[in-house]
């Protein structure tokens, strides 16, 4: 399932939607939950009155007007900004509603009459009917029939079970494939469990909820709003000690300049194109926090195969025992492995064609398949029986102990954290294979790069310890969990959390459902069970646990992006106030000229020119809200190195340039 | 700017400096409960008051008993104030203290401010100088100490709930720290000459055959905990430009010494607490930063002088206004500058005579909320906001949650934070702005026009501030001043404190994650020119305007010939 849908940042009809969104979003009750904001719009309305006012007393109504019209641009572009954001994130949504859209389920109405109807409408308590060949819309329990279930989907295991009324093997998963017969199922979960729905619903901004740190980041905001509409109003005072009076449309100027609007009328913008750039990836979250969380990230826990290793070991060796040839060996591990459809099966014969140049003619041989009890498989030609299996299996098969150098090769193959395959001819051990867990390419690198960002990695496997520490080593990951149990997995992650540590991983199986739970970030494969998909915070419709290491990175870009403007937001105060000061008195104190650092022309024009800067801004900086800051993986002292001469330098002097710039334009057109 | 006066400034700083590394280290002992030489003693307070050392307080806990113990020193030293005139030591007959005199000066010396809006000489008996604000200059010093202490311990313990035990923090910063170094410095200034009795005062016959009294008393005493634990109310009005208070320049080197002592060593005291050394120098490294601006800019604008002067041909064009030709420029600018980076508010020359930039300087220093090293206990909890701040601001841009020492930042922190720091730059500004519109209070001042705004704006940033320094051209002892400066005393210390605490017990309750790679560097040039920065901007920004109308103008009218 593919659910991104590329928007360009100026797709116009996003724009055009949200540029009326943006008036929409005047409305009080929107403004008031964000407080830079709805002061400003506060001081914009009050400025609009005074314009009025000049108008008929004959004030100077042009500069009050377009003081108070450019508060209000300042306000329309930071709703702008959000709606922006919020439209991209709806043009999202329909997507994923047309994906859901697709699928369709035969629901059997009243009088049995069977409809067909978009899974989507599927409400719980709803009966289905599904006849082989398709696809189970949704969970629920079989009610009526029997059928055999392709549930690979969700378990790994091909072969097809049986789902039957009554007892327990009536419950389904939706997205499994009925193979025969059919049967009517009684839907417990709407279909996705709801999960895509309140999926939609984040992305389109409906439901969304301020995460930690935006809230912490919106208190400082206020906070700062606060100190500079007292520094702001005091100065009225100060001027009557100096026997004059500051035009309130003036202060009403600087105050909207000095209070944080660049990042706070960016901030939600921020955030739902946090969530947004997560869709573009194919992963839902359940809540803007799991992006968040996903940024804070301490520990990954990484399952070995899939993740780390590809997900079949393959052939690398062949050992002959002492005595026999190693051509007989490898003849007889080809004859043995040719039925073989495993990929580790295919590997052997791959290995033996290459590396030995041995082909074997099976023909008139039966296949011996691999069961869970005689762990291993083979082929019988006549009465010659060949087997390739399991050491212990094969050595019980053949009777008697193994030959030490056999034993040797046994013992040094476990212990690099290979599998070693002993095979056998007519119960006579003639040597073993090696098979290997193969490390993706550039997975060491990864690792690398996450150990610079701070960020511990520990493999989980089924394996033994010897095994794993191979494994381990080979890949550079930090740590590893050998024979891992969902218990010893849920050990680990509230061992880590106790530290203080946040924890992120990934998994598929019912058993990963408590572990996923606890983690701070659980992303479940879509292809994983509904349990493993309602423990977790996100799912990764790709089902690619390697993604886990983007989503950290997405979360990461999220904060940064926030910390970056935040920071250059305020860096930006400096300028604006060697702008409006010496403007405002000027006329008390012409000595104060002297703090007029950039030379703007007149007073009027360099106040105007701050608001227009303040304002224009905003606009400026919506596509770096949207698409986040560029992000390189490196570790903290770098990271802030860099950001902080950009921003936070770039903050100080970007606005003495531009309001310089804006200054000039202002004086050559007139406008004060 | 001469190069004697750089090396008196390198001298006096050098030897802050020197003491920092065994006074933290002693101090860290002493708040571990390992030192204990005192221990008859201390254990007999506590029994006396029936108290466990060893049981510890919440942050709730802690702050109820420091605000009841500062609430009856509160008490106490207004009852002794209004009753000097019936209590015994009183050689030189003093009238009871006036009630809103007595509210402002108790409110000052609880609250380790020391404003003086009297003359000490003048206005108080010996009791009252020695059993009413010495004992306060000990407890408000201990108590600013203590919360230090606790404040550090918050971000040393991990999923803890108890920050310490107030009573046992104050006792030992009395015991261990303030009363032996109190101690050992008074007995130096006898010996440099510094009058210790309990004499009236003399008569004097001067040149002019006029009869002058001559005021003596406990001075070194008083002196000596007056410049350590920050406080600075002087024994005289003159403070320590008076000639009993700091004779020599032997006395001047000591006392600025004091000055800074203790508060610059309590940042090596909280490396060790929290378990890593770099960071409590990097916060003192962040305050250098800062002193050694201040340093030169003062010192620059005294040694330049007034070009008024220079322009009517006088040899030296240094600013001598003010100042005591014993100390020199520069030793009178390095104490201005040390004075009000301290919360000290001593003075050894009058601020007010200072050139509009070289008195900048001082009025910056206390509106950036004494933390330029700052006053004992209050510069280290004061920085330690800010640096919570800091991280928080650019933090974020390492793309983590931000974490000071292992310690998440979230929403109630920073709405703390944010709380405790800004307290002190409202009550300065809107203090200030009332006194400008306040009818009548005009006539207090000196000047007018922009230096008497500086005077405004001084006054109340000393006392939000806690320092207690004033531009002397404003006669604050008037209702309306003894009252608002009261205020704003009480303000500047206690809604600073309270939420200050308040983020302690969140802090203290939160797991302390071990630093990675991925962690956000608080040590190192970056972190310091960050803390540094973030305190500028979003310290200084806030005084702009009002600093723009007063120094600020009056240094632009003064470089174009007008003086106000």
């Amino acid at each position: 399932m593919d659910v991104r849908a590329h928007i360009s940042l100026f797709d116009p009809a996003v724009l055009r939607g949200a540029a009326g969104s943006a008036v929409a979003k005047l409305d009080p009750r929107s403004l008031v939950r964000n407080p830079v904001i709805f002061v400003t719009a506060a001081v914009a309305a009050l400025t609009t009155i005074l314009f009025v006012r000049d108008l008929a007393g004959g004030g100077d109504a042009g500069f009050t007007g377009q003081i108070a019209a450019w508060l209000w641009f300042t306000v329309l572009f930071a709703n702008f900004a959000e709606a922006v954001a919020e439209g991209r994130g709806k043009a999202q949504a329909d997507t994923l509603r047309r994906t859901r859209a697709d699928a369709v389920a035969r629901r059997i109405g009243a009088g049995n009459a069977v409809e067909t109807v978009p899974a989507l409408e599927l409400r719980e308590g709803d009966v289905v009917l599904v006849e082989a060949g398709d696809v189970i819309p949704a969970d629920g329990d079989v009610i009526e029939g029997v059928a055999s279930v392709d549930e690979s989907a969700i378990t790994g295991e091909s072969a097809p079970v049986i789902r039957e009324s009554g007892g327990d093997r009536s419950a389904v998963t939706g997205g499994t494939r009925v193979l025969s017969d059919w049967i009517k199922v009684r839907v417990t979960a709407a279909p996705g469990g709801g999960f895509l729905d309140r999926m939609i619903a984040l992305v389109e901004g409906a439901e969304r909820q301020k995460t930690p740190n935006e809230i912490a980041l919106a208190i400082l905001l206020a906070a700062m709003t606060i100190i500079f509409l007292v520094a702001t109003v005091t100065i009225e005072g100060f001027a009557l000690h100096a026997g004059a009076t500051v035009p309130v449309a003036i202060l009403s100027a600087l105050l909207v300049t000095l209070i944080p609007t660049t990042i706070g009328g960016l901030l939600s913008a921020i955030g739902i194109a946090g969530m947004d750039r997560l869709v573009q990836f194919n992963v839902l979250a359940k809540s803007g926090r799991a992006v968040e969380a996903a940024g804070d990230v301490d520990t990954l826990l990484l399952d070995k195969t899939g993740t780390i290793t590809l997900g079949n070991r393959m052939a690398a060796e062949i050992v002959p025992a002492s005595g026999i040839a190693e051509r007989e060996l490898a003849e007889a591990a080809l004859l043995a492995s040719l039925a073989d459809e495993t990929p580790e099966g295919r590997s052997i014969v791959a290995l033996i064609h290459e590396r030995h140049g041995v082909t074997a003619d099976a023909a008139g041989g039966s296949f011996v398949p691999f069961t869970a009890q005689s762990r291993m498989s083979g082929i019988d030609i006549g009465t010659r029986q060949i087997r390739k299996g399991a050491v212990d299996a094969i050595k019980a098969w053949a009777g008697g102990a193994l030959a030490p150098a056999i034993a040797e090769a046994v013992d040094r193959i476990a212990r690099g954290g290979g599998t070693p395959l002993a095979v056998a001819d007519d119960r006579r051990i003639l040597g073993v294979i090696h098979l290997k867990d193969v490390i993706k390419d550039g997975i060491k690198e990864r690792f690398v790069e996450l150990r610079r960002m701070g960020i511990r990695t520990v493999m989980i496997t089924g394996d033994n310890k010897l095994t794993a520490a191979a494994i381990a080593a080979e890949a550079g990951v930090d740590d590893f969990l050998a024979q891992a149990t969902p218990e010893a997995k849920l050990e680990l992650i509230r061992a880590e959390q106790a530290k203080g540590k946040l924890v992120a991983m990934c998994g598929d199986g019912t058993n990963d459902a408590p572990a996923l739970a606890q983690a701070d970030v659980g992303v479940a494969m879509n292809t994983g069970t509904q349990a493993a998909r309602e423990a977790g915070n996100m799912v990764d419709l790709d089902s690619d646990p390697t993604k886990l290491i983007e989503v950290v990175a997405i979360g990461k870009q999220l904060l940064m992006t926030r910390g970056a403007l935040t920071t250059f937001s305020i860096a930006n105060d400096v300028a604006k106030y060697f702008a409006i000061i010496p403007a405002i008195f000027i006329a008390t104190y012409p000595q104060l000229g002297a703090l007029n650092v950039m030379g703007l022309a007149t007073p009027e024009s360099a106040i105007l020119s701050a608001v227009i800067f303040n304002a224009l801004i905003i606009v400026a900086l919506i596509p770096l809200a949207l698409k986040g800051l560029a992000y390189r993986p490196a570790g903290a002292a770098a990271v802030l190195r860099r950001n902080l001469l950009i921003y936070g330098l770039g903050g100080l002097v970007v606005p003495f340039i531009g309001i310089k710039l804006i200054d000039m334009a202002v004086a050559a057109i007139g406008l004060a | 700017m001469t190069l004697i006066g750089w090396l008196q400034i390198a001298l006096a700083v050098g030897l802050v400096l020197a003491t920092v590394a065994p006074l933290g280290a002693y101090m860290a002992r002493v708040y571990a409960g390992e030192v204990r030489f005192l221990a008859p003693v201390e254990n007999g307070f506590y029994a006396l008051a029936g108290i466990d050392p060893r049981r510890e307080q919440s942050w709730a806990g802690y702050t109820m008993a420091m605000l009841a113990f500062n609430a009856a020193g509160f008490a106490l030293l207004y009852g002794i104030l209004r009753l000097q005139d019936v209590l015994p030591l009183n050689p030189a007959g003093m009238p009871a203290v006036p009630p809103d005199l007595a509210f402002n000066t108790a409110v000052s010396f609880t609250t380790n401010t020391n404003w003086q809006a009297y003359g000490g000489e003048a206005t108080l008996s010996h009791f009252s100088q020695m059993a009413g604000l010495t004992v306060q200059n000990f407890v408000s010093a201990a108590t600013g100490m203590a919360i230090a202490i606790a404040f550090a311990r918050a971000f040393a313990r991990s999923g803890a709930t108890t920050i310490g035990n107030f009573w046992a923090d104050m006792t030992r910063s009395t015991l261990y720290v303030l009363l032996p170094l109190a101690l050992v410095m008074a007995l130096a200034m006898v010996l440099l000459g510094l009058p210790q009795n309990l004499s009236g005062p003399v008569e004097a016959t001067t040149l002019e055959g006029g009869k002058q009294a001559i005021a003596q008393g406990p001075v070194a005493s008083q002196l000596a905990i007056k410049m350590l634990g920050t406080n600075g109310g002087g024994f005289f009005n003159a403070n320590s430009a008076h000639p009993y208070e700091n004779p020599t320049a032997w006395t001047n080197l000591l006392e600025l010494w004091a000055i800074l002592a203790v508060a610059a060593a309590l940042t090596a005291t909280f490396g060790r607490i929290v378990g890593d050394r770099a960071q409590g120098r990097a916060l003192l490294a962040a305050m250098l930063v800062m002193l050694g601006a201040g340093i030169v800019a003062c010192y620059g604008a005294e040694a330049a002088g007034n070009p008024i002067l220079a322009k009517l041909g006088l040899t030296e064009a240094a600013n001598w206004e003010g100042k005591e030709t014993r100390f020199g420029i520069a030793t009178s600018s390095l104490w201005a500058v040390f004075t009000t980076a301290a919360s000290n508010g001593s003075v050894n020359a009058m601020h007010d005579s200072f050139t509009p930039l070289g008195g900048l300087v001082p009025m910056f220093n206390i509106q950036l909320g004494e933390i330029v090293i700052g006053g004992v206990g209050a510069g280290l909890y004061g920085m330690l906001l800010y640096a919570i701040l800091a991280v928080f601001v650019a933090g974020l841009m390492v793309g983590r949650t931000p974490e000071y020492l292992g310690k998440k930042i979230g929403g109630r922190e920073v709405k703390l934070t944010m709380l405790a720091l800004l307290i002190s730059p409202m009550t300065i500004l809107v203090f200030t702005a009332l006194a400008c519109v306040w009818p009548g209070a005009a006539e207090s001042l000196a000047n007018q026009g922009p230096h008497g705004f500086g005077e405004y704006l001084y006054a109340y940033s000393s006392g939000a501030g806690n320092n207690g320094s004033a531009f002397a051209g404003l006669s604050a002892n008037t209702p309306f001043f003894n009252i608002t400066i009261g205020l704003a005393m009480l303000f500047g210390r206690f809604l600073m404190i309270v939420p200050m605490l308040a983020v302690a017990g969140s802090l203290v309750a939160k797991p302390k994650v071990e630093p990675g790679a991925g962690t956000f560097p608080t040590t190192g040039p970056i972190w310091v020119g960050l803390l540094v920065g973030v305190i500028l901007i979003l310290g200084g920004l806030t005084f702009f305007p009002a600093l723009a109308l007063g120094p600020l103008v009056e240094h632009f009218a003064m470089q174009a010939g007008d003086l106000f």
